[in-house]
């Protein structure tokens, strides 16, 4: 048999198996080696909430998503075209998601008795064997065998040999693809610098895999997907925790401020934790509190002393910083708070994404308590918003909200990161000493843009009293008077509002300004929403698409913005939540199009209730 | 190195610095607000206390910040001229922890009581404890909710009677201080609101003591519980009824002098002085004695209204031992890494491990 060279513009492949199969770091890899190979590219991590939930079990189940190819790739994928499954499990949970006609690479191994009962497969059934996967083309693997005879005179434990099976998989896809293993080989060097048998037992089990599919001529064609015509520049992959780990670091050094993280474990969040601790260096301070409202306060006490207060959360631990975010709204000193939202309410499904934390953000405190949010739209994209969230926060004097979640949190694309020095500086507004002792200093005084100045102990003569009890304009002292709290609500709500001026101007992100139909859209749904408004101009459709990143306040032209188009359409993750704040502050008509399944939108479903929406009559 | 010279170093490296400090009286660190607690507050007696002692703590009145939570003592902040935060229920204790971690040039104060810190805050509290970070905790006792007019507190006896116990109370009350030694306070001390000069002192051995330091201070609430430790703090009955703990002496009290606490063992006894017993057989107060603290902190009795209690109650350092300050370590962590780990690069950051290239 001869194998053919194929040239494809674009793959989804989908890694899956047990939790302890390693399938995250299986996709992470092959992720890494195709960034490098400059295709463009989408991921969708998902795995289970436990950690390691019963071996074998579909409830055990986890897998890593991965598209990429020659064109913009702005989705992981509807469906894909691989599925690699390590075990029965992972087949049973995963198969819906592979397209008709689409490779089925199994684990046998994973398909033995034990495995089939544990996936409640019924006696005597197995998939592989009983013609339910005529209509795909299934290529049976004996990983185990196959990894036992490229190791065994090694001399390892039954246990590290197996650990090595997903190396196989994956040596055997870069051969299917096309792709160089140096990467990975280098990787794992590195990895298990200190264990060199183990990082042998990996590298060799890695080449055994990409020689297996060589010479043992189970695939009919070789594919090349070419480099992505991307815009010219050096870039890297990125996950959007780290790409909001890295918008806050270079934050801190662009306001020459120090940045304090105070954070409470939670998904899918903690990564944000993590990375932060690594970069001390840079003069991050990083606080693992006792719980999630020691976590916020500890912000705005460091915030008080003329640090960038710093917290991050997923929608639980937000309910339970509410009270002290009121705090800082009245204190009116900075602090950014990271919400990568999941779904909810309550617990939710913790590892499962959803948009549904925006209402919280808007109005989940006591009191008229206005603050900033934003958004960012994709993984790379965390790290200018997360940058922007910083200055907003630090130049305005205001807490800003910052509304990512699971799905851009942990999946990654690549990003043509900027040089530090093309960086805007952020300005800070420090009050500076006084000796002048005549005069009362006065703490709430504010400039034309309603913001006070920054006034932290250390500084002589400005020694003064904040408090959460409604203040005096400019003196701050503790007021009760009716009209003051009148007019300090308005001056709150004002300085949030004239942040309008300080942001960019709304842009439409395809198509054009005025028209039938656009598609309004905030956060991670930024890729689905491009990908099928470009599909249905394709079709020859007049659909634009404006994504919101500046939600509160809004950009000052949306309004207008989103009067040009006879339909405004609203896709969300979540029950209606945008829609309702764009209806209620524009009064503006807007069809919702929402969806709470834990997953983003699929680009064909998306389309599909585009389509309906399009036809439904305008409420 | 004798201490001594350490300290003799100390003063010629900071010379200027300390030549230059601003000489206060108590006056300057009282605000300009109007104090608005009710007349015969026990809190007017700690605002004072704690007034006269801050000229005495070597920090310029820039330097100085006063944190606290919710209720009538958390009011303290405003009377007092220097830096302060009136913030949010209980949670004093983790907005001053990142102060202070960030900012551990700064003179740092807790002022709470005991339904912020023992009931709403009681997490905090204990982490504070645990992490050691150095700041300055008074909590102020007085076993009611005064601000919502009333309610019993984490520390109200049980059987006690008020507005959300017409029955009486059936709630066990904390020990303030054998909760502090549990979570491994490293600074555990009590005062009270009748002995001014007293607590004055305990506040300046707050102050001086590197770590969390605990100071609980009764204070009587006239209002909803006028009395509650009248037993301790009248003149009449405290020399009983209290004792005054002093570093390296015996346990000594009554109005003659004339008792003494010996230990059989790990068991307390009361003992009369005289043809029997000596100062010589007494115990001998131990502040870095952690057992012995916590043998101190149960003499925890709450008598039926007119009784006596058998141990008496006591007030001054039970416990004050040196061990690693959390926000110093924070600190020394950034260090380390800013002098070992290369410069903090941010392109190189920003590039990460892997690259690529599109032409």
């Amino acid at each position: 048999m001869s194998i053919k060279d194929q040239i494809q513009e674009e793959v989804t492949i989908r890694f899956a198996g047990d939790s302890g199969d390693g399938m995250q770091l299986t996709g992470s890899l092959f992720t890494n080696t195709t960034a490098l190979l400059g295709n463009d590219l989408r991921t969708l991590p998902e795995f289970p909430a436990e950690i390691r939930a019963p071996a074998g079990t579909v409830p055990g189940v986890s897998s890593f998503q991965l598209k990429f190819g020659s064109n913009e790739v702005l989705t992981p994928g509807d469906e894909c075209d691989v599925l690699v499954v390590m075990n029965s499990a992972a087949l049973k949970a995963n198969l819906s998601l592979l397209k008709k006609g689409g490779i089925v690479i199994a684990n046998t191994s994973g398909f033995d008795k034990k495995n089939l009962s544990l996936a409640k497969y019924p006696a005597g059934v197995n998939p592989l064997e009983d013609g339910s996967l005529t209509e795909y083309e299934l290529i049976e693997v004996d990983v185990t065998k196959l990894v036992k005879e490229a190791i065994s005179d090694m001399g390892l434990s039954y246990k590290d040999e197996e650990r090595t099976k997903n190396m196989f998989v994956l040596g055997l896809l870069y051969w299917m693809y096309n792709r160089p293993m140096e990467s990975t080989i280098s990787f794992l060097e590195t990895k298990f610098g200190n264990k060199p048998e183990i990082a042998e037992a990996n590298v060799r089990v890695l080449k055994a895999g990409y020689f297996y599919g060589e010479t043992a001529e189970i695939f009919s064609s070789r594919i090349t997907v070419k480099q992505a015509d991307l815009k010219p520049g050096t870039y890297r992959n990125i996950t959007g925790n780290d790409a909001t780990v890295l918008g806050l670091v270079a934050a801190a050094r662009k306001s020459n401020m120090p940045l304090f993280f105070g954070s409470y474990p939670i998904t899918p969040a903690s990564d944000i934790l993590h990375g932060l601790s690594m970069h001390k260096k840079f003069g991050i301070t990083t606080f693992q509190a006792e719980d999630e409202i020691a976590a916020v306060s500890s912000s705005i006490g460091a915030s008080f002393g003329g640090s960038i207060g710093v917290t991050s959360s997923s929608g639980p631990g937000i309910a339970l910083k509410g009270e002290a975010i009121g705090l800082a709204v009245m204190l009116e000193l900075p602090l950014v708070v990271i919400n990568v939202q999941r779904a909810g309410p309550s617990t939710g499904m913790p590892t499962k994404t959803e948009q549904a934390d925006l209402l919280q953000a808007m109005y989940g405190r006591n009191g008229e308590s206005p603050l900033v949010i934003v958004a960012p739209s994709s993984p790379a994209d965390c790290f200018e918003m997360a940058f922007e969230a910083v200055r907003i926060s630090l130049e305005h004097m205001i807490p800003v909200m910052y509304l990512s979640d699971g799905y851009i949190a942990n999946g990654s694309e690549p990003w043509n990161f900027p040089k530090a020095d093309e960086l805007k500086d952020i300005k800070v507004r420090l009050e500076g000493p006084r000796k002048d002792t005549e005069s009362q200093f006065l703490p709430y005084i504010r400039d034309e843009r309603g913001v006070r100045r920054w006034a932290i102990p250390g500084t002589e003569g400005i020694e003064h009293r904040v408090g959460g009890l409604e203040k005096e304009d400019e003196t701050g002292n503790v007021s009760y008077d009716p009209d003051n709290h009148q007019k300090m609500t308005n001056l709150r709500k004002e300085k949030r509002d004239r942040v309008a001026d300080f942001i960019p101007l709304q842009e439409v992100d395809q198509g054009k300004e005025g028209g039938e139909i656009v598609l309004v859209g905030w956060g991670g749904t930024y890729g689905s929403l491009r990908t099928v408004t470009h599909q249905l101009r394709k079709e020859g459709m007049d659909v634009s698409h404006i994504h919101v990143k500046y939600i509160s306040p809004f950009p000052k032209n949306l309004k207008e913005l989103l009067e040009g188009y006879d339909q405004v359409i609203v896709p969300e993750i979540n029950d209606g939540q945008l829609v309702r704040l764009l209806r209620s502050e524009y009064m503006l008509k807007a069809t919702p199009i929402n969806k709470v399944k834990g997953r983003p939108f699929g680009v064909q479903e998306l389309k599909a209730e585009v389509k309906k929406a399009i036809k439904t009559p305008v409420s | 190195m004798p201490i001594e010279t350490l300290i003799d170093e100390f003063i010629a490296e900071h010379k200027a610095d300390l030549d230059n400090l601003p000489g206060y009286s108590a006056k300057e660190f009282s605000s300009d607000q109007d104090v608005r607690w009710c007349p015969g507050c026990g809190d007017y007696t700690i605002l004072k206390q704690v007034q006269n002692a801050m000229p005495d703590l070597g920090y310029a009145k820039k330097d100085i910040v006063f944190i606290s939570g919710i209720g009538c003592s958390s009011r303290f902040p405003y009377y007092m001229d220097t830096f302060g935060m009136h913030s949010i229920h209980g949670r004093a204790p983790a907005i001053a922890t990142g102060l202070k971690v960030s900012r551990p040039d700064l003179s740092v104060w807790i002022i709470t009581g005991d339904g912020d810190s023992l009931s709403i805050g009681a997490n905090h509290f204990v982490q504070l404890l645990r992490r050691n970070v150095n700041v300055n905790l008074l909590l102020f006792n007085n076993e009611i909710y005064g601000l919502t007019k009333g309610q019993y507190s984490p520390t109200t006896p049980v059987g006690a009677k008020f507005k959300s116990t017409p029955y009486g109370s059936i709630d066990h009350p904390f020990n303030p201080l054998a909760l502090s030694l549990g979570a491994d306070g490293s600074f555990v001390a009590r005062a009270m609101d009748r002995d001014p000069k007293h607590l004055k002192e305990m506040i300046l051995r707050s102050h001086q003591h590197q770590g969390a330091s605990m100071l609980e201070i009764y204070q009587n609430c006239i209002v909803f519980n006028d009395g509650a430790f009248e037993l301790f703090t009248d003149k009449k009955s405290r020399p009983t009824e209290a004792i005054y703990l002093e570093q390296g002496q015996p346990l000594i009290f009554g109005k003659e002098k004339d008792r003494g606490i010996r230990l059989d063992g790990l068991q307390p006894e009361i003992v009369e002085l005289g043809d029997d017993f000596s100062k010589d057989d007494l115990w001998i107060h131990d502040e870095k004695d952690h057992t012995k603290a916590h043998l101190l902190s149960r003499f925890f009795e709450h008598p039926p209204k007119g009784q006596s209690v058998t141990f008496p109650r006591p007030f001054g350092v039970l416990y004050a031992a040196d061990r690693p300050r959390y926000d110093e370590d924070v600190v020394n962590q950034v260090e380390y890494a800013k002098a070992n780990h290369g410069e903090a690069d941010l392109d190189a950051l920003l590039e990460g491990p892997e690259t690529w290239v599109v032409k």
